[in-house]
């Protein structure tokens, strides 16, 4: 069962992760995207990490990919009459294509080659039946203070940052 | 319970990290090269959750995804403002059309 689930949702995120890489809608790449993110997030629950698959589906789910989503809205062409009989589209030259594949497929040869030669030896315990979000809590208000307190402040800075870079100061432009 | 092995993790891992680099090398768009590397980070992830598996006293790999999903949020915002401005400039996305500083 738990096995079955696995292959299936590794599958839908292999799938949807492929289907973003051959679309040519970026907007449909963009939905699938969030296949492959609550197929990378069933992962997390198998593996035993609830908290980081919740996390997982509110910060992506929920803010990277409708931040995407506006990003593409309002970055459209401007050559108004190949958008209206192709919305969305990417141009994808034959060259890039074929070395984007290469080097996926290398890239891919390369490091099944490395994992099926590597030997793991697992001497931990396997307890994957507890919640671990008290010891997520814990940890975080002990022995990682200090990063839990940098990654506030790097969220401040970038929330600062990225306001201060959207706000258009130069209205010649536009 | 059964135990699914490790290498199992780390190949869906490694699949899709590969995707994700060809999804960013093949787009000819910003945008579509940030879901590339969303998809890279979130494959990376899957790496240390599935050795963070075998450790659940203190589980170090589910914090470093914590932080890592932290640093892509934090990345993902900054990158949308930079390449809205891009397009204020150049009214294009296409990372090759992209060759000055200014215009």
């Amino acid at each position: 069962m738990e096995i079955a689930a696995f292959y299936a949702f590794s599958g839908l995120a292999i799938v949807s992760a492929l289907f973003i890489l051959f679309s040519k809608n970026l907007i449909y790449a963009a939905f699938a995207l969030f296949l492959t993110f609550l197929g990378v997030a069933a992962l997390y629950v198998l593996a035993g990490a609830d908290f980081l698959a919740v996390t997982q589906i509110m910060v992506y789910v929920g803010g990277i990919l409708v931040l995407l989503i506006f990003g593409i809205m309002l970055t459209q062409k401007t050559d108004r009459e190949a958008v209206s009989s192709t919305p969305n589209r990417v141009i994808v030259s034959i060259t890039r294509q074929f070395s984007g594949f290469i080097v996926g497929a290398g890239l891919f040869g390369f490091l099944s080659y490395i994992i099926a030669m590597s030997n793991f030896k697992m001497t931990g315990e396997t307890n994957i039946s507890r919640s671990t979000l008290k010891t997520i809590g814990v940890k975080l208000m002990t022995s990682h203070l200090l990063p839990f307190e940098i990654a506030a402040i790097l969220l401040l800075v970038a929330l600062i940052g990225a306001a201060y870079l959207a706000l258009n100061r130069n209205p010649a432009h536009d | 319970m059964i135990n699914i092995p490790v290498e199992h993790y780390l190949i869906v891992a490694a699949a899709l990290f590969s995707i994700g680099l060809a999804i960013a090398i093949t787009k000819q768009h910003l945008i579509g090269i940030l879901l590339g590397i969303e998809l890279m980070l979130n494959a990376v992830n899957i790496n240390l959750i599935a050795f963070s598996r075998h450790d659940p006293e203190k589980i170090g790999g589910q914090l470093f995804a914590l932080f890592v999903i932290v640093v892509a949020a934090a990345e993902v915002t900054v990158a949308l403002a930079i390449i809205l401005r891009v397009y204020g400039h150049f009214r294009s996305v296409n990372p090759d059309k992209i060759n000055e500083l200014k215009k």
